[in-house]
């Protein structure tokens, strides 16, 4: 009896990731839900710029890789080409939150059917290792060696609490991997996020809190602590919009 | 025969791309290219096609990129600040050898300029614009009728040689209305098995990308690209002629500039000066040869631009400066006068008596 297979959705080419990222139980989870919903063969996937770049050598539907933040852009242009398509993004921090915060507030007030993967690490990771848009206050990264000032550089943006308090997204949900409960609970909220698209509901974003212990300096294993000592006391996890679940309370 | 009906420039290219099946627009309010995005609001939702007013130019552009990957036609229009915006999506367009249509109405710069007319975006439509080696097909239409006309032609070209091209018009032409007969509905697209469209697990997925990390991977890909900007500088620069029989003199002008200096040509024969008018329609491919071959002949050239003079460099370049090359320009939004023109060729020839 099989009790462990690779999803259909990945290819067999072998990822790039460092050891002891998350990268590759996210890439996973995401596939678990095409292969649940069986729509890998008309799903067409986004690559961000990151750490995730090469992501369309990992998924097996077809991928476009697009520009630096501009990924819920190129969605929306293959939605409006394939409406019954599946469509979503696959995008880090800096590319989601920073240079492309416009494309995700826009795409997300029009709720555009398309699902998004925002992998929130607190850090640059491709570059190697920079202060990103929601790096903690004090977090020593490359560009704030003396810890992140709020003084100076600002604080940290909390995407799923902004997005939440726009009217068009059907579901934001906040979920971390850094344990096999935590891990589960995002499987369930990524394949949720899927399920909407097919159900025409909607723009779903689910931020996944994870790791970098390369450039957070850590062991993989301390990595997985940190985001439960100072990432998600920043970061809760939970559900902040879920626009069917209130319309049936009312 | 096709109907003829009165229009803006701007509402032209609109109906000429709707005509030409093309179902997906995005754009984002600019003067004086707004007509096309507004036309495209009103029509676009009964036809089953996409209006989208996108966040930004730059947001449109990534759109445009992602319904170019699927190879349906998509369309975006703008004028000079906001295509400068849209440079990064132009290089990633072009660096995955996808087709699109680009329409830039051109006005005054640098910076926020003016919102008149202008040609002084030449150099970075035809010289790539963003990043990276690359080229646009670049159109340059003189008249309401030519930009219907080179929107179809602008969408089968991109899509035969996998490339975007650029509708290149200026606040004039988007604004001035003429009589227009429209062309007949005609798709003719080419196969396009690089499209993503979903594998429908009966292929290998598609993947549409700029990045080869690989040093030699990206320079095969750079060189064959120009391999094949090679075939289309052979096969489809193109160019109108006017009064270069016996010409001595030959002025160089398209777009709004051309209609100006035709003028002032007819008005020079009248006064005896044997001077002709070539007129680059495409400004990428540029018509080089012609211009060579007129080299030959002609005593001296004149490039009437509303540009601080930008063509005038392709002109010697065309020429190996064989002949001088004299400009005649008006800039910020204004426009030479067929006078000021004729003033310009009248001191050419007695210069070079």
């Amino acid at each position: 009896m099989v009790v462990f297979e690779k999803p259909k959705s990945l290819t067999d080419a072998p990822l790039h990731y460092c050891p002891g990222c998350t990268h590759g139980i996210i890439h996973r989870l995401v596939a678990e839900a095409l292969d649940t919903l069986g729509v890998e063969g008309k799903t067409i996937g986004v690559a961000p710029v990151g750490c995730s770049v090469m992501a369309y050598d990992y998924f097996a539907c077809d991928m476009v890789e697009a520009a630096h933040g501009r990924a819920p852009a190129v969605a929306t242009g293959l939605k409006r080409a394939f409406p019954e398509n599946v469509i979503f993004t696959y995008q880090g921090d800096g590319d989601l939150a920073s240079i492309g915060m416009a494309e995700t507030v826009h795409a997300a007030a029009r709720n555009e059917n398309i699902t998004v993967i925002f992998v929130n690490n607190a850090i640059y990771g491709m570059t190697g290792g920079q202060m990103a848009p929601t790096s903690l206050p004090g977090q020593v990264t490359q560009t704030s060696p003396y810890g992140r000032d709020v003084t100076t550089a600002g604080y940290p943006i909390r995407v799923s609490e902004m997005l939440s308090t726009l009217d068009g997204p059907e579901y934001i949900e906040r979920v971390a991997v850094n344990n096999v409960k935590n891990v589960k609970a995002a499987g369930k909220a990524i394949l949720k996020a899927f399920k909407n698209q097919v159900e025409g509901k909607g723009f779903s974003l689910i931020e996944v809190v994870s790791s970098c212990p390369t450039n957070w300096g850590m062991t993989p294993q301390k990595a997985l602590e940190w985001i439960d000592e100072k990432m998600i006391p920043y970061y809760p996890l939970g559900v902040y919009k879920d626009k069917s679940a209130q319309k049936e309370e009312k | 025969m096709a109907e003829k009906v009165l229009m803006k420039g701007n509402e032209a290219i609109a109906e000429a791309a709707i005509r030409a099946g093309c179902r997906h627009y995005f754009g984002y309010p600019i003067t004086p290219q707004t007509e096309v995005a507004a036309y495209m609001a009103k029509r676009m939702p009964k036809i089953g096609g996409t209006f989208l007013q996108a966040e930004s130019e730059i947001s449109a552009i990534n759109m445009v990129y992602g319904v170019a990957g699927t190879g349906k036609r998509v369309m975006t229009s703008s004028s000079s600040p906001g295509i400068s915006l849209k440079q990064e999506g132009i290089s990633y367009i072009a660096g995955a050898d996808l087709p699109a249509l680009i329409v830039n109405v051109q006005r005054g710069g640098p910076g926020l300029g003016g919102i008149q007319p202008s040609q002084s975006d030449y150099f970075q439509s035809t010289k790539g614009g963003g990043h990276g080696d690359y080229r646009l097909i670049v159109l340059a239409p003189e008249s309401v009728q030519e930009m219907a006309d080179m929107t179809a032609l602008a969408f089968e070209l991109a899509e035969k040689y996998r490339m975007p091209a650029m509708l290149l018009a200026d606040g004039t032409m988007g604004q001035m209305m003429e009589p227009v007969e429209l062309p007949e509905e005609n798709i003719n697209t080419v196969d396009m098995p690089w499209a993503v469209t979903g594998t429908e697990m009966k292929r290998e997925h598609n993947i549409i990308n700029s990045l080869y990390l690989k040093p030699e991977e990206l320079e095969q890909k750079n060189i064959e690209r120009y391999e094949r900007y090679k075939v289309i500088e052979a096969n489809e620069a193109r160019y109108e002629s006017f009064m270069m029989d016996d010409a001595e003199y030959c002025v160089v002008a398209f777009g709004i500039a051309a209609r100006v200096a035709k003028n002032a040509v007819v008005a020079a024969r009248k006064e005896g000066i044997k001077v002709g008018m070539i007129r680059p329609i495409t400004l990428w491919p540029f018509p080089k040869e012609a211009l060579c071959a007129a080299a030959d002949k002609v005593k001296a050239f004149i490039s009437v631009e509303l540009s601080m003079g930008q063509m005038i460099e392709d002109i010697r370049l065309a020429t190996e400066c064989k002949k001088p090359v004299e400009l005649c320009n008006r800039v910020g939004g204004m426009i030479p006068t067929p006078e000021e023109v004729l003033a310009k060729i009248r001191e050419v020839k007695g210069g070079s008596n």
